[in-house]
């Protein structure tokens, strides 16, 4: 029998840094450990916690305000992971025209579409995810001006 | 039973743009050389409009000013991260992936029925599309030869749908080497395919049944290799083949799992200086210098990090002193402490022709005797060398001076590596 879905060699990679890693993300005790020392318990990472999958995981720039009452605002940096399968609910990165634009994945009356925050735009059909998906949004980032 | 596969992205730079720019998907698209002199990588529907790699740019504007086709620079620091990521998903799944070159991964399957095989081969198809955006072909078989083979025709032949896998011995496998032309197997030049067709031998299946010993006598011990290769007895290991004249690279163990970066300089050093000898030996140029370290995949216990980074040459050069210039410049950025690295190594990549003559009008200008001196200094170098052993005369890694300054003008975002330069998503 061929087995149906792949078995990750290494079930749980190692939290690898990022080309650019959060290094002023990591709070708790000053100075940086040694990655080679088993720092758990004593700094939290960033990039453990929001980047599930590093090879899989994008950041996208928000432009645009339509998507403010899902919490999504105009400069707003986007997790994006291309790993994880959509599902109505999810709010995705999605190929509409040629565009990189942000919906949110619903079920409308049982069929599936991409729809906008601005009610003015109409539900667009899901038909085919590899071409209209780009990846499931995993997290937000907002900052303030300090 | 080991199996090899190899995983080739298609039309690899203009798939890194595409990812990011969907709109550009089923257009004609070409990526430029730097100082964007000529086409060097091309979209399908590029090729199908009768442009060629090495047009120069200059000859196709009046198709980018009727919006006809698409140019873009080179963006090798985007390559490079997509690789990268794309190697990743490989890794995850398989238990060892060796690059051997920026857009081509070997990774073993073992101990697989050929049911579970295919079933195997076509999630890493479509993971590595899904996680990266990257379509790839997937060739298995026995051999690295045949694996080369079984991703030709996974790539060319519309049935295979992308994924082919080639059962040692098996009617199918017999098959597809009877239709493959002597010149499409992996280190046969076309020189090889004259003197082949003088005996006879036209096909892969040909070459797979000629006598090896006969062959060994009168082509030597490596046209012998390819002859087991084909009949699935692997012995060609990653850094025998170079392809004829795409890309170079030298890597090694180093021995030890080490963290010392005057070690690892060094070691990086050497493979840098040893590929440039293999470029100027055929007469080629590089475009681009790819650096690669690897910690040791197998040991759990400690923390793994696999960097690798492509810096792009200021020109098309053999010099010893840019290649490792850039190396060097590669290895600053991608090495950090606290991990034990266990080998790495250098890639020329993007290699053309030397004695292509148009290149000085397409690239960068350098001047004739710039030119000329660097060419005496390296044809001494590489004599005392040969004379007197490797590693007579050696460079220093310099530590890389002025930032190159190119004429890229369609160089797009290097959105999965900038802060500034993240791809934008709409709210509308």
């Amino acid at each position: 029998m061929p087995s149906e879905s792949l078995i990750p060699a290494r079930p749980a990679p190692a939290p690898l840094a990022l080309p650019f890693p959060l290094a002023l993300g990591r709070a708790g005790l000053a100075g940086f450990p040694s990655p080679a020392q088993d720092y758990e318990g004593r700094t939290l990472d960033l990039n453990e916690r929001f980047i599930k999958h590093p090879s899989s995981t994008f950041f996208l720039a928000v432009t645009g305000d339509s998507m403010v009452k899902l919490g999504i605002r105009e400069k707003d940096t986007l997790i994006v992971d291309r790993s994880v399968d959509p599902r109505p609910g999810h709010i995705i990165v999605a190929m509409v025209e040629g565009e990189i634009t942000i919906k949110r994945y619903e079920l409308r009356d049982g069929v599936p579409c991409l729809c906008s925050g601005n009610p003015h735009y109409a539900p667009i059909p899901l038909l085919d995810l590899e071409c209209q998906v780009w990846g499931v949004v995993r997290a937000v980032i907002h900052e303030y001006a300090v | 039973m080991s199996m090899i596969g190899l995983v080739d992205c298609n039309t690899f730079y203009v798939s890194c743009e595409r990812v990011f720019q969907p709109r550009l998907r089923g257009l004609p698209v070409g990526v430029m050389s730097n100082n964007d002199g000529c086409v060097i990588a091309l979209s399908n529907e590029l090729k199908a409009l009768g442009i060629t790699m090495g047009t120069p740019a200059s000859e196709i504007q009046h198709l980018v000013r009727q919006r006809r086709i698409h140019l873009l620079s080179s963006n090798y620091e985007l390559y490079g991260d997509m690789s990268q990521r794309v190697q990743s998903v490989l890794e995850e799944f398989a238990p060892a992936v060796e690059p051997y070159s920026i857009d081509e991964m070997f990774v073993r399957f073992d101990g697989f029925e050929h049911a579970q095989l295919l079933a195997h081969a076509h999630q890493l198809y479509h993971k590595v599309r899904q996680y990266t955006g990257i379509p790839v072909c997937v060739g298995v078989a026995a051999t690295r030869t045949l694996a080369k083979l079984a991703n030709r025709a996974a790539k060319k032949m519309p049935a295979y749908g992308g994924v082919c896998v080639l059962p040692p011995g098996s009617l199918e496998t017999q098959g597809l080497l009877k239709r493959i032309e002597l010149g499409d197997v992996w280190g046969v030049g076309r020189r090889l395919v004259e003197r082949l067709a003088v005996l006879g031998l036209k096909s892969a299946w040909d070459l797979a049944q000629a006598d090896p010993k006969r062959i060994r006598r009168q082509f030597g011990v490596t046209l012998e290799r390819t002859v087991l290769e084909l009949r699935g007895i692997p012995c060609i290991e990653m850094n025998d083949v170079d392809e004829a004249r795409q890309r170079i690279m030298t890597s090694r163990s180093f021995g030890k799992l080490t963290d010392d970066l005057g070690e690892i300089r060094e070691a990086i050093r050497q493979h840098g200086q040893r590929s440039a000898e293999r470029l100027r030996r055929q007469s080629s140029l590089a475009r681009a210098v790819l650096v690669f370290l690897k910690t040791n995949p197998f040991r759990n216990d400690l923390p793994q990090y696999l960097p690798s980074l492509v810096i792009e040459l200021p020109r098309p050069t053999d010099d010893s002193r840019e290649i490792l210039s850039a190396a060097g410049l590669a290895l600053q950025r991608i090495y950090r402490k606290g991990y034990l690295y266990q080998k790495g190594g250098v890639m020329l990549l993007d290699l053309i022709d030397a004695e292509r003559q148009q290149l000085s009008l397409l690239d960068t200008p350098q001047s004739d005797a710039e030119r000329q001196r660097s060419q005496r200094l390296m044809n001494v170098m590489d004599q005392l060398n040969g004379r007197m052993g490797r590693g007579t005369i050696k460079l220093g890694t310099p530590s890389p001076g002025a930032a190159w300054h190119l004429r890229c003008a369609h160089l797009t975002n290097r959105y999965s590596t900038r802060w500034d330069e993240l791809l934008k998503a709409q709210a509308l």
